[in-house]
């Protein structure tokens, strides 16, 4: 048996009360790829955050558990130091600096010098680089990854698997890394880019570094790892070898059994009248920038909630901000028979419909001003309401700050709002009330669509409960079209009739929220070829 | 009790007690040298008046996104445009100052549009851009008032007979006209514009009230409430279908407008028209008075403009006669400029102090 690189016991982490790590272990041996998997969310990267003494890790109160490396017990307290004991990381955003050579970026700040005539008297931040060891120490580090590519040359313009491979080529130059670290490295990369990378992982698993590989794809998995731990919800759920694992057992234990149905019975009355489309897209593309959406077609039901699920990166979220017009986008999208103009906020919210961003505080609210403001200001801006119409002046029509002070007045008690009235500055809320003022504000416009991004992101659980019920409650009561993307499948499933799974852009299939976990897991990971499931 | 008094201390501000208890310090000091008290008052009132509308200008970039407006001087000689156009008409008195005031604004909302498009294209660096589009527009306009058509003998050289002269006297044009101005029929001497032996300039005060009263109005308007929310949240603004390029242009058109009102409401108080070089600096003192009235480069109100005038202006008025005293020499256009670009400085090395990240 190989010797054990990285041991982490019992590692509990919990941020404001939250646990979102329950007493993981996790054991690398030399030479071994181990794969960690697991949904967004899980605690793949606050595990890593750990590994690595994130400044996030100690800000936040720091974690139980120990770290053994080496055999010897440490306590990492800066990514400095975890690099100095051989840890090394490949990041999924590209660290590199883009008007540098290639060679340059790999040895930065570990440049081989000499001493010279300045040197000797200013001492050693004035010594020479020495190029000819820089270069040849490049070129080793290339040569091992498999690519030929001359290593004078400079970063930028480069193709984004070069710039993955660098990355990788710069960890293995240090000569002391024992363990590396991928984040999601195949995630940027083309199939066959893809391909040379884990053909590359293979080779420095063999020359003695212990691999320790994030990702979402599955298949991936299977092929390279030598073992796979999962993680759901902060837990290792599995673990396993990868000559017993299937794609379909490792997509049950990602997504494993949370569906908490919010209301059932009501539900199937409304299933049954799910008669007219009411929107109609027809290859979107997205260009929104991590999240594109490359050719999407999808139909919405009158009446109905949609949820949008996948996993990140994968473009769901670009595609009510395409929609709605935040970022460019071609395509077709029809409400009803009427066409929406793409690219024009303003057109998209006049025809009727309404945008709740993921961005809740960015793009979301107006901070610093008031409640009431917050909520009237788009129906203003688009349909000219809350204005006393002046005569001839159109231009200069006043505020009617007592029609608004009524809605928001209104608002505030329907929704349950938590503030101490329609004047406070919207900063104040807490994460909750914020998503009820957004809600509030979408509903001044009366939308005959609303689309909700990430609805519960930032809101503590009691909170999240009331966000959705409200979602349903307007959905039910009020017959408002509903589209809700979200991260968490336990939250689409919960309250939505059909739910979209978008892989790399593209609708990957439908199915309804009772599903199983292996339908869900498997479309997520791409694994099924749009056709619908029910 | 200490906290009610914490809490009073931090709704008004910090630099704002200070200033404020500076200032009480020099009045009672000036009280004590026996330096003529009434004249201080009125300079006190006069200087917020004339300066008022200059430093009104920084509310309507600021409030559009675009910061602390440096690039004012370009609205400046718009100003000073439409009265040199007004005296060249032979116009004098009423009729060149609202000759001047139309041609004036009318010059400030075209140049302001293309200083907005300007701006449009350089965001996130509009003070550093506008203070150099300032600073060279001024420049080039040496070569404009030299070669400019104009001929009245009031304003050009007098022995050459060409190009208008550094400082223009607007006497017989239109000097002093809002500060005497006395509206409804009242006199000067009569108890409610004479207190305690102060003359109070009721017409210009009353004048620079009614442009903060419109411009009151106008931000609780539509095109107001737009020009706000594409200022304080720009990507909020475009999710709502705001134009947020067209709200930012609104607000330096508006800006530069005001520019050219307050520069000719400040030359008929100051009595000269002054070309060249001198609109290349008028910007710093508009901009330290709203950041002392409690503005910073996102947030500004009327309330910033005419507290922060009004404790800048009164400062200089006050601390000079008395720093002259006790120094002895006259310091006075140094300590202004220490005064005004330390203001400055300290207000924007606190840029974003506020604001949650």
């Amino acid at each position: 048996m190989a010797r054990v690189i990285l041991d982490m016991k019992n590692i509990d982490k919990e941020y404001f009360g939250n646990k979102v790590l329950k007493g993981v272990d996790i054991t690398v041996h030399e030479g071994e790829i181990h794969a960690l998997v697991g949904e967004n969310g899980a605690g793949k990267s606050t595990l890593m955050n750990v590994l690595f003494g994130m400044p996030v890790i100690h800000n936040t109160g720091g974690f139980k558990g120990e770290v053994i490396f080496e055999g010897e017990k440490v306590n990492v307290s800066s990514p400095n130091q975890a690099m100095e004991l051989g840890i090394g990381m490949v990041h999924q955003e590209f660290m590199l600096l883009p008007g540098f050579s290639i060679m340059e970026n790999i040895k930065l700040n570990r440049e081989p010098t000499y001493h010279n005539l300045i040197s000797r008297i200013f001492g050693e931040k004035m010594k020479s680089l020495d190029i000819k060891t820089m270069r040849s120490d490049s070129r080793k580090a290339l040569d091992k990854l498999g690519i030929d590519i001359d290593e004078m040359l400079p970063v930028a313009g480069l193709p984004v698997g070069y710039m993955q491979f660098i990355e990788i080529a710069r960890e293995i130059d240090k000569t002391n890394i024992k363990l590396l670290v991928f984040d999601e490295p195949t995630a940027v990369l083309s199939e066959i880019e893809a391909e040379r990378l884990l053909k590359a992982i293979k080779e420095l698993a063999d020359s003695g570094i212990a691999i320790l590989f994030i990702t979402h794809r599955l298949d991936e998995v299977i092929s390279i790892a030598d073992n796979i731990t999962v993680l759901r919800d902060g837990e290792v759920v599995g673990r396993l070898p990868s000559e017993e694992a299937t794609v379909e057992k490792l997509a049950q234990l990602m997504v494993g059994r949370k569906v908490d149905r919010v209301k059932k019975e009501e539900k199937n009355i409304q299933r049954n009248n799910n008669g007219d489309k009411i929107l109609r897209i027809k290859n979107l593309k997205v260009d929104m920038p991590g999240e594109e959406v490359k050719g999407l077609s999808l139909d919405v039901y009158e009446g109905e909630i949609l949820g949008i699920g996948g996993l990140a990166g994968h473009g769901k979220i670009g595609i009510a901000n395409g929609i709605i017009g935040l970022y460019s986008s071609q395509g077709e999208v029809y409400l009803k028979d009427k066409k929406i103009p793409l690219n024009s906020p303003k057109e998209a919210l006049s025809m009727g419909l309404a945008f709740l961003s993921e961005d809740r505080r960015g793009v979301g609210l107006l901070l610093d001003e008031s409640i009431e403001l917050n909520m009237a200001v788009t129906a203003l801006q688009v349909q000219n309401k809350f204005l006393r119409k002046m005569p001839l002046l159109t231009f200069m029509n006043l505020l009617d700050r007592k029609a608004i002070r009524e809605f928001a007045q209104r608002m505030i008690k329907e929704l349950d709002i938590r503030c101490t009235g329609p004047d406070q500055l919207v900063r104040r809320l807490s994460g909750g009330n914020q998503q009820k003022v957004c809600i509030a504000r979408a509903l001044a416009l009366e939308p005959k669509i609303l689309f909700v991004s990430e609805p519960t992101r930032g809101i503590d659980i009691g909170a999240k409960k009331i966000v959705l019920d409200l979602l349903l409650t307007l959905n039910r009561e009020m017959g408002m079209t509903i589209i809700m993307t979200s991260s968490e499948l336990g939250e689409l499933r919960s309250i939505c009739d059909r739910i979209a799974i978008i892989y790399r852009g593209k609708l990957e299939g439908i199915l309804p929220p009772d599903a199983s976990d292996v339908d869900y897991g498997l479309m997520m990971a791409g694994g099924y070829k749009g056709k619908e499931v029910s | 009790m200490d906290n009610r008094l914490k809490e009073f201390v931090e709704n008004i501000g910090y630099a704002r007690i200070i200033i404020g208890l500076f200032l009480i310090v020099l009045l009672v000091s000036a009280f004590l040298l026996k330096l003529p008290m009434s004249n201080l008052f009125e300079g006190i009132l006069v200087r917020t008046g004339m300066n008022g509308i200059l430093v009104l200008a920084m509310v309507p970039s600021i409030q559009s996104g675009t910061g602390l407006n440096f690039g004012l001087p370009i609205g400046i000689i718009c100003g000073l445009i439409g009265t040199i156009i007004s005296i060249e008409m032979n116009l004098v008195n009423w009729n060149a100052f609202i000759v001047s005031l139309i041609i004036g604004s009318l010059l400030g909302a075209i140049s302001g549009y293309l200083y907005g498009i300007l701006l449009n294209k350089v965001k996130g660096q509009e003070m550093l851009v506008g203070t150099y589009a300032a600073f060279s527009i001024v420049s080039g306009m040496c070569m404009f008032w030299l070669l400019a058509p104009f001929y009245s003998p009031k304003m050009i050289w007098p022995y050459g007979g060409k190009g208008l002269r550094v400082t223009i006297s607007l006497e017989n044009v239109f000097d002093k006209i809002l500060n005497n101005w006395v509206p409804f029929g009242m006199s000067l001497d009569k108890f409610p514009f004479r207190i305690l032996g102060v003359n109070i300039p009721i017409g210009l005060l009353l004048f620079f009230g009614i442009f903060c009263f419109i411009f009151w109005i106008f931000s609780r308007s539509k095109t107001g409430i737009t020009m706000h929310a594409a200022g304080s949240n720009p990507k909020f603004a475009e999710s709502s279908g705001i134009n947020v390029d067209k709200a930012r242009i609104i607000g330096t058109v508006l800006s530069t407008m005001l520019g050219a009102i307050g520069i000719i409401v400040y030359a008929q108080s100051y009595g000269f028209l002054q070309l060249y070089t001198a609109p290349q600096f008028m910007a710093f003192p508009a901009v330290a008075s709203i950041l002392i009235g409690g503005a910073s480069i996102k947030t500004a109100s009327i309330m910033h403009v005419i507290i922060g005038t009004f404790l800048f202006q009164s400062l200089l008025v006050v601390a000079l006669p008395v720093a002259n005293v006790v120094l002895e020499g006259s310091l006075s256009e140094v300590v202004r400029i220490i005064i005004s670009n330390g203001i400055i400085l300290y207000a924007l090395t606190r840029i974003g102090g506020g604001e949650e990240h």
